[in-house]
């Protein structure tokens, strides 16, 4: 008994100091974000350049604000967003299946396989010219750029990961009785799982800069477009809160997706 | 399939799998294995001839290379033989089959899968149903002593733990032969110790059969009704001890050691002669 409440109370001790450096590093980040904000207010206030050219954290606040109150940004958000959506889960479908394939087949790996390592090299917001060709200037264009800038990385992270890993694995699932398809849905791919889970990191990374840099040239509302916009009426604060809208989302997405799965995957694997 | 599973049920939890069994469970008739090398052909394993009873405890001992674990594989359905089959119950094999599972030196629990699931994965396998799988599965748990332990992941046990889990994985699919590759290798002898009690219980409770791959004799004179002696380079089976010594086994008693020592000559002797043709082949 003495010994059980004796651990119990270093658990508890030790829960306390983890709190309390959690909550030191919040306070050392939230102080550093203030002074960075401090720091370009001031720059700001010495008037070396226009306010249009650097606009002080105020102004760039409050056109957030109205940009989110009016709508736009949102809309812009959503229009991005639902792009980035569909092109990725085709990624996810067809890069999947062929990099089962790639892992698979020695054949497939030594022709397919090299194709998609050399186009992984080629950043994907190259294929938009080519896509304007094929598809004109619209929605599969710009599709077909995300798709390109996630295939590649989840097939390889899918191939890796089944190249990886370790055969008895697949012995010990062969002779609990495993044959077929379940082989594939049961086994190959969840002992894949934490090199797909990078891939899919990778391509969703890759497909939302293609993405931002394709809807540079686009004239619809998105928030690529709007990027450009605040360019042409020279409002460097319209620039500034539309990255910070990109900014937010994307760590949104990390966090929220990502870093989540990535949590329960160490919890499983203790990794 | 639901035939199958009620099978399973009726008899792992209520008798215990005690029946008795008509047949040979296996009989390997000239099983060799050669392996293409690089340069040349390799052979792991010269015709091997090899009867196990049914519930017998067989112990294959042999230095490392003596193609031990190829046979286990062969007689697992997971390799093929060059030359040769196996039988089991009077049926040629074809590959994996339910009534034999392969067991490795490192336990292979899924990562991605709790204990309760892994040792549901043959059942679900086999298309059992959620209800009846989790029964077994919880079952053949507390048969290996791993109760509380259902939701724990693979790295959240230790060497021994896992290998008990793997051992309640196979049996959950009631196979009438474990075939086990030095499946304590790697274990400290503690825990080797403490696993040869628990899989001497099971077995006897459980009435399996167990063709048990070791390079170590102390293991194996501890454990087998048989104990078949290969040499390395081809494979082959040199002697076969019958081991009648009561059960169950202190590693310290008299008649084991000289057993052992008994066996580790023949062994000795092998390795000698093996030399020696190598050398002339020089």
């Amino acid at each position: 008994m003495a010994k059980a409440t004796e651990i119990a109370s270093a658990s508890t001790k030790m829960c306390g100091q983890a709190r309390n450096f959690v909550l030191g590093s919040w306070i050392r980040r939230l102080v550093f974000y203030v002074l960075l904000l401090l720091a370009w207010y001031i720059v700001v206030s010495l008037n070396i350049w226009p306010s249009y050219v650097l606009p002080g954290p105020g102004a760039v606040f409050s056109t957030l604000v109205t940009g989110i109150a009016s709508g736009q940004y949102i809309q812009a958000s959503l229009v991005s967003l639902q792009r980035l959506a569909i092109g990725y889960a085709i990624s996810l479908v067809v890069g999947t299946v062929l990099g089962i394939f790639i892992g698979r087949y020695k054949i497939v790996s030594e022709t397919v396989g090299s194709l998609m390592l050399g186009l992984q090299a080629l950043p994907s917001v190259c294929w938009l010219p080519l896509a304007i060709v094929w598809f004109g200037l619209d929605e599969q264009a710009i599709i077909f750029v995300v798709v390109m800038g996630a295939l590649f990385s989840i097939t390889l992270g899918v191939d890796n990961g089944i190249k990886n890993t370790p055969p008895v694995y697949l012995r010990a699932a062969r002779t609990l009785g495993t044959r077929g398809l379940a082989m594939a849905t049961q086994v190959i791919l969840p002992a894949a799982l934490p090199s797909i889970l990078n891939g899919l990191k990778q391509g969703w990374t890759f497909a939302w800069r293609s993405l931002m840099a394709a809807e540079l040239l686009y004239v619809t509302l998105s928030l690529g477009n709007l990027l450009n916009t605040g360019r042409d009426l020279d409002d460097a604060s319209q620039v500034i809160a539309v990255m910070i809208v990109i900014i937010i989302i994307g760590v949104a997405i990390d966090t929220l997706a990502f870093s989540t799965m990535e949590r329960n995957m160490r919890e499983r694997w203790g990794f | 399939m639901v035939r199958q599973s009620s099978v399973v049920t009726g008899q792992t939890l209520a008798s215990g799998n005690k029946a008795a069994k008509s047949g040979i469970p296996l009989k390997i008739e000239g099983v060799s294995k050669v392996f293409p090398g690089r340069t040349r052909a390799i052979e792991a394993l010269r015709p091997v001839d090899l009867e196990v009873a049914a519930g017998e405890f067989v112990c294959l001992v042999g230095p490392n290379g003596c193609g031990k674990s190829t046979l286990l594989s062969i007689i697992a359905g997971l390799d093929a033989a060059s030359q040769g089959r196996v039988l089991a119950d009077e049926q040629e094999i074809k590959g994996p089959g339910p009534d034999r599972v392969l067991l490795f030196q490192e336990a292979a629990l899924f990562p991605w899968l709790d204990v309760q699931d892994n040792v549901e994965f043959g059942l679900r396998q086999a298309g059992v149903a959620a209800k009846e799988r989790a029964e077994i599965a919880r079952h053949f748990i507390n048969l290996v002593h791993l109760q509380s332990f259902e939701h724990s992941f693979s790295h959240q046990l230790s060497g021994g733990m896992r290998q008990r889990a793997a051992i309640a994985r196979a049996l959950a699919i009631n196979p009438v032969v474990l075939l086990m590759d030095e499946p304590f290798g790697a274990l400290d002898a503690f825990t080797r110790d403490s696993l040869h009690g628990e899989l001497e219980t099971i077995w006897s409770e459980t009435g399996k059969t167990i063709l048990f791959v070791t390079h170590n004799v102390r293991e194996a004179v501890a454990l087998a009704d048989r104990v078949v002696v290969f040499t390395p380079r081809p494979g082959r089976i040199v002697r076969e001890f019958r081991i009648d010594l009561p059960r169950s086994r202190s590693l310290e008693s008299h008649e084991l050691v000289d057993k052992v020592a008994e066996i580790l000559e023949v062994l000795k002797e092998t390795l000698v002669e093996q030399e020696e043709l190598h050398g002339e082949g020089n």
